[in-house]
């Protein structure tokens, strides 16, 4: 048995996650980055993205919006927003929040809005994140 | 002497209130069992947070993020954060009453003051001074994270365009369910590194991180967040005491309202008792007369 890492994912309504794991992937500032057991301290800000972990043949994603992660003593935890499990994300809504995003996107790009041009593509990272994590799942 | 009616009314009345007293106080104390756990659930959240935070503001240098800019004080914003509702006993007016008393501190320094205000009632009872700034009102009964952020951001902002200088919030900390108290607590600028004891001694231990992007970068994005951890645990702590409060508050309103009415009672059968006897009296009389 191949050594584990503890993962935490705590968010401001409660921690999420709490198990041993064999390696973490994750959205960090300059791109994905695994974790396996042993890593030397690291921290970490994470963007909004799928966050994914396996544990023997499990594999399990998760939709984390932005905050940031720590390595340290063999324990990984991520200290963000929100965090949603795959299989609890409502495709239907992530669909439609795409598409409203995509919407309203392109109209601030035309009127030069630069506040709500940034909103909406945070709003499409989201759906985005929720989308892809629920296919993984 | 008050007519019998007259009593049978006042006491139908003082029941009736204590009814809706005592029914506020079920009200208050489910509502209080949902703050607390809001404000368990965030406990973890906030103690990494710190603890991440002194990691990092113990190697960096501090002097560079606007955030954490150390001025001459000349104009100091308060944060005063209630409850939007009333009938919660003293609650409110002992954090208004701290925070008239740190106006009046800093208006005797010769400092310019402004204020937010986080729930109806700070607004209400502040917005007297004349120095209220912005009002965040109607968010208290059902907040969330990005609540704490709208009002963290506008706050930041104004520090670091330099219209503030420093910035204190101040709010109702629940203590335990019979203690609620008015506290102030710094916000900006941030100091670096709360001395927090044991979770030092936990991360001196660990040695040195591998920061990505970097220490600056990372304290760029972490600051921000920490504003919001500091304005939404005020919130959490403000929504927690509130219901507490006004629990004790329609306690002490429908053990009031006991009493009224045992006197009442008192007060009802006395007259009563008058009454009878009069009556009484009239009867033994008329007999009397009738005997002749």
């Amino acid at each position: 048995m191949a050594q584990q890492i503890h993962l935490e994912v705590v968010t401001p309504a409660g921690a999420v996650v709490s198990e041993d794991v064999d390696i973490v992937n994750a959205p960090g500032y300059g791109g994905d980055f695994g974790v396996l057991a042993n890593h030397a301290p690291f921290l970490s800000t994470i963007k909004i993205g799928l966050l994914t972990y396996e544990k023997g043949n499990e594999r399990k994603s998760l939709m984390i919006s932005g905050g940031f992660s720590e390595v340290s003593n063999n324990k990984i935890t991520f200290l963000v927003e929100s965090a949603e499990e795959g299989s609890q994300i409502d495709v239907d809504r992530a669909m439609k929040a795409k598409e409203r995003a995509e919407k309203r996107l392109s109209q601030a790009a035309a009127q030069d809005d630069n506040f709500n041009t940034v909103r909406a593509e945070a709003a499409l990272q989201r759906a985005l994140a929720r989308l892809k994590a629920s296919k993984v799942a | 002497m008050p007519s019998l009616k007259d009593v049978q009314d006042k006491i139908v009345g003082v029941k009736k209130t204590s009814q809706i007293t005592s029914a506020m106080n079920m009200v208050a104390s489910a509502k209080l069992r949902g703050a607390q756990e809001k404000m368990e659930n965030f406990e973890p959240y906030a103690n990494k947070f710190n603890e991440t935070m002194s990691t990092l503001s113990g190697g960096g240098n501090t002097d560079q993020f606007p955030l954490m800019e150390v001025r001459d004080v000349k104009n100091v914003e308060l944060v005063v954060i209630t409850s939007d509702r009333g009938l919660c006993g003293s609650f409110n007016s002992n954090i208004i009453q701290l925070a008239e008393k740190k106006i009046r501190e800093y208006e005797a320094e010769g400092k310019n003051i402004s204020i937010v205000c986080v729930g109806k009632k700070a607004f209400q009872l502040l917005k007297k001074t004349g120095n209220v700034r912005a009002q965040f009102t109607d968010i208290m009964s059902d907040f969330q994270m990005f609540n704490a952020r709208e009002i963290a951001q506008d706050v930041a902002t104004q520090f670091t365009n330099g219209e503030t200088d420093k910035v204190e919030v101040i709010y109702g900390h629940f203590q335990s369910v019979a203690i609620q108290k008015p506290v102030v607590q710094d916000m900006l600028p941030i100091t670096p590194s709360e001395t927090d004891g044991e979770s030092e001694t936990e991360t001196q231990a660990v040695g040195d991180y591998i920061y990505e992007p970097s220490t600056e970068e990372i304290m760029d994005v972490m600051q921000p967040l920490y504003l919001n951890v500091i304005i939404y645990n005020a919130m959490l702590q403000v929504g927690a005491s509130e219901h507490a409060a006004r629990m004790t508050a329609m306690d002490n309103a429908t053990n009031a309202c006991k009493d009224i009415v045992s006197d009442l009672t008192l007060v009802y059968n006395k007259a009563r008792q008058a009454a009878v006897t009069g009556e009484l009296m009239d009867i033994v009389g008329g007999a009397e007369a009738l005997k002749g």
